[in-house]
């Protein structure tokens, strides 16, 4: 049990997909401009994640290594058309703000990374753990993300009032400009948080 | 003037990168210095160029006649995955000179979600063939654009003295921010 909670542990923060590997940040920053859409999409790229690993992980016998790539490439696009059309059907004001990011979780470097490097040499139950992992690990940062966007440019999270009417909404952060420079300050808070804990560390020793 | 204002609004309005937030991945790795930004934008320019003039009809005259546009993800990205090693392929065995060039950049492609976002932005907003084709050539031009002035920022940035906290990533996403703004100013060039 406590090896299944180490691979979880792993994607949340020291493997964390956005802040520490740097991968899958295009979907990252387009659709934080809201906190509701970060977190859809949070969890569409978890499913997606989660069903890809478990399909790839149980086949990882049969697949021949020599078109493992294309293989692994249709099982991520078929889940990916589930979740599109799914949150079409039961979520359309989101899937319409969400846009094109949505089929494009295909592309997306986080699950061609786990798929590649840990659901096709792992048994079942572990990549169930690291999909979970990398997954909330990529739906918090996100989350994060977008309630800074959204309580600064609008003065909501989640479509709840929270700063005073007279508060004039900072636009930019709603805009593209507002969504680097957010990430921006993100990476380097989690830079000074990991030179902290290496001190540590050494101290110790 | 309909095809210009495509070209003009892909390339600088909607540019990919800094408005769209698309194929961030290869701004950040591949734009540390102009010769390779500008191989890496040439060679996504050509394939986005091929993929849209291969995704288009395959869209319009096999998978929409036969209700099959539920295949699109799936069929779009086995394409371009495809493509790009069909071109890799040739360019080795015909023009290796060009392909030793090209080459790392060539397998990066596969994995640029602004290729695959073009093709279906075509079929979304409903362009003929002809203004499908403009708007990737201008998608892609603008894409090598924001590499290219980002790596003379970034040549600017190792002489420069950058505060510590800032050091390494997170400059360059600031100045993706600033530049950013700065490509705002274009917002209003077409009504």
């Amino acid at each position: 049990m406590k090896r299944y909670l180490t691979i979880f542990k792993n994607g949340l923060v020291r493997e964390n997909p956005l802040l520490m590997l740097m991968i899958g940040l295009c979907s990252s920053l387009a659709v934080t401009t809201a906190a509701a859409n970060g977190v859809g999409m949070g969890l569409s790229m978890t499913f997606v994640l989660l069903m890809s690993e478990i399909v790839i992980s149980s086949f990882r016998k049969l697949i021949p290594d020599s078109i493992r790539i294309p293989v692994f490439i249709i099982v991520i696009a078929a889940f990916t058309t589930v979740i599109d059309y799914l949150l079409k059907a039961y979520f359309p004001d989101l899937s319409r703000a969400m846009g094109v990011f949505i089929p494009l979780i295909v592309v997306n470097c986080i699950i061609m990374g786990r798929v590649e490097g840990f659901a096709s040499k792992r048994p079942i139950p572990e990549v169930i753990a690291d999909a979970l992992g990398m997954g909330l690990g990529y739906t918090w940062v996100l989350l994060g993300i977008s309630m800074i966007r959204e309580l600064l440019g609008n003065g909501t999270i989640f479509n709840i009032r929270i700063m005073p009417e007279s508060y004039q909404p900072i636009i930019f952060f709603i805009l593209s400009p507002g969504g680097f420079l957010v990430f921006a300050l993100f990476i380097s808070f989690n830079l000074f948080l990991k030179s902290r804990l290496k001190n540590g560390e050494e101290e110790c020793k | 003037m309909n095809l210009f204002k495509i070209f003009i609004s892909a390339l600088l309005i909607d540019n990919v990168i800094l408005m769209r937030f698309l194929a961030l991945c290869p701004f950040i790795g591949m734009s540390s210095d102009e010769n390779k930004s500008v191989g890496m934008g040439l060679a996504v320019t050509f394939v986005t160029v091929l993929a849209t003039s291969v995704t288009w009809p395959i869209y319009h005259f096999i998978l929409k006649p036969l209700g099959l546009e539920f295949l699109q993800i799936l069929v779009f990205i086995l394409i371009i995955a495809s493509l790009v090693q069909l071109v890799e392929f040739y360019l080795k065995k015909m023009v290796p000179a060009l392909y030793t060039s090209m080459g790392i950049y060539l397998a990066l492609i596969t994995t640029n979600c602004a290729i695959l976002a073009v093709t279906f932005d075509n079929i979304s907003k409903g362009y003929s063939f002809l203004e499908a084709l403009v708007y990737a050539v201008g998608a892609a031009l603008g894409f090598l654009l924001s590499l290219l002035l980002m790596a003379g920022i970034r040549n600017r940035i190792k002489t420069s003295p950058i505060p510590a906290f800032l050091k390494g990533t997170p400059i360059l996403f600031v100045s993706a921010s600033l530049l950013a703004m700065a490509f705002m100013g274009f917002s209003g060039l077409v009504k």
